[in-house]
């Protein structure tokens, strides 16, 4: 039987998307809570490159960066599937996650964070993004069809924290009045009945993120 | 049959990687050269979002980005494998893949158009990443191996586009054979490989390219006077990037 550890911060949706796949699949693994601000030697050991979370080890070889990760667990074990079958519509899921990675997620996270002129930067990006995603997302009920997938995995930043991020900032990109589809979807994912099991608790992180708005620090 | 063809342009490594996939696999293509100051309908239709090359037609349907593309090849046709088989392998292979293109290549392309301080800086991030690098390559003729792997054309930039740049605009000692002499083995085998000797520009043609497609945007420098004697001094012959167009 093949031993499988999950090195993660209960908070990361980074790590939230990488344990949603391995449940997806109904692989057995043992969870390793990885404290951020004091790295135990074993993770640094698996991880000596990133030294980031979540980090996925199988039968003692460790695996990193959460995209990555998600295709091992794609192509490793049977199950439902995370990526699509036919190529094109994998280039075009990869094509998506990339996207929504690098345009999305990454700007909405700084504009609450910045302040000033480098707030207003991030947001003026993040909305430009925000409106290809909103296009994408018109007619379906998940990027992944009918079902979830690749995408949606990698935009569950943008469904879940992003909105507690807001609420805790008090700055709003990502409104209902703005980006109407991405709202709906956002709903849809996160009241999914198999996503919400493998969501941390909303007030948790909306604890997590108000103490790290006080203390200017995230761990 | 299938009706294949590539947008790009001639100086991109992106590009580039893109062609030497399909070659690898025996793939006949149409290419198709895109002026990236004055961009194509075709190129605006088929890439809306980024509008960038290199772009992959395969029967009238696009993708895009380098990497998306060169797995879409590696699954679509049959021949000698871009990625390696076994899903471990490839999961390390899809890392370095990242790990090339968001730690390494930005800020070794960034040093070549900046001075002073933002450069040292520039600089000290590309070294770290540079040195895992160094670590993965040693004891490999090249990252795929014995031959050519996705990895390999992932660095690309590294091999070849980096050390011209490099010593065009007059930055030195960023990727020096004393501080990173696998790398630099690894560089010149990659460079010197038949097959991908075929299929890179010439290194005039690229000169030529730095010269005139990007414009001094040297008012950024100008501003700081010190900047701009400094750059000028460094490289008369160079001039700060404005953008660059392939992904």
């Amino acid at each position: 039987m093949s031993e499988v550890k999950l090195f993660g911060a209960w908070f990361s949706p980074y790590v939230k998307r990488v344990e949603m796949a391995l449940n997806l699949k109904g692989v057995e693994y043992e969870y390793i809570e990885e404290d951020l601000k004091n790295k135990s030697p074993l993770f640094l050991q698996y991880n000596p490159i990133t030294k980031l979370v979540p980090v996925l080890v199988h039968n003692g070889k460790p695996i990193f960066e959460s995209t990555v990760i998600l295709e091992y667990i794609d192509e490793t074990w049977e199950g439902p599937s995370i990526f699509p079958k036919d190529p094109y519509d994998r280039a075009m899921s990869r094509f998506w996650a990339k996207f929504v990675e690098d345009k999305c997620s990454d700007p909405l996270w700084k504009a609450c964070w910045a302040a000033g002129e480098e707030r207003e930067k991030a947001k003026k990006e993040a909305e430009e993004a925000l409106k290809i995603l909103e296009n994408e997302i018109k007619g379906k009920k998940f990027f992944g069809g009918d079902n979830i997938g690749l995408v949606d995995y990698v935009a569950n930043y943008i469904a879940f924290w992003i909105p507690l991020l807001q609420d805790v900032v008090g700055f709003h990109i990502l409104t209902q009045d703005k980006f109407p589809n991405i709202w709906k979807w956002c709903y849809e994912l996160c009241n999914d009945s198999f996503v919400k099991k493998n969501l941390p608790e909303k007030e948790k992180v909306s604890s997590g993120l108000k103490r790290a708005v006080e203390t200017g620090s995230l761990y | 049959m299938a009706e294949v063809k590539v947008i790009g342009s001639w100086s991109s490594p992106y590009t580039r990687k893109v062609e030497m996939a399909l070659k690898m696999k025996g793939v006949e293509y149409d290419y198709i050269e895109e002026d990236l100051k004055n961009k194509s309908p075709l190129l605006l239709q088929h890439n809306p979002i980024h509008k960038k090359v290199p772009v992959l037609l395969h029967n009238g349907k696009p993708i895009v980005e380098s990497m998306v593309i060169l797995e879409y090849i590696d699954e679509v046709w049959e021949g000698p494998a871009i990625l390696p088989k076994d899903p471990y392998d490839r999961a390390m292979a899809r890392f370095w893949v990242k790990f090339i293109d968001d730690k390494c290549i930005p800020p070794m392309w960034k040093a070549c158009w900046s001075v002073g301080e933002e450069q040292e800086k520039l600089k000290e991030e590309a070294k770290q990443g540079l040195k895992f690098l160094e670590n993965e390559i040693k004891g490999k003729k090249l990252f795929g191996g014995d031959n050519i792997g996705i990895v390999d054309h992932a660095a690309n930039f590294i091999a070849y586009w980096f050390p011209i740049t490099a010593d065009f605009v007059g930055l030195q000692r960023l990727m020096t054979e004393e501080e990173f002499p696998n790398l630099y083995r690894w560089a010149d085998d990659y460079c010197s490989h038949t097959f991908v000797k075929e299929n890179l520009p010439d290194k005039d043609g690229y000169i030529a390219i730095l010269k005139s497609r990007y414009r001094s945007i040297i008012i950024w420098h100008y501003l700081s006077l010190i900047n701009y004697v400094t750059f000028l001094v460094r490289s008369p012959h160079a001039f700060p990037i404005y953008e660059y167009e392939f992904k």
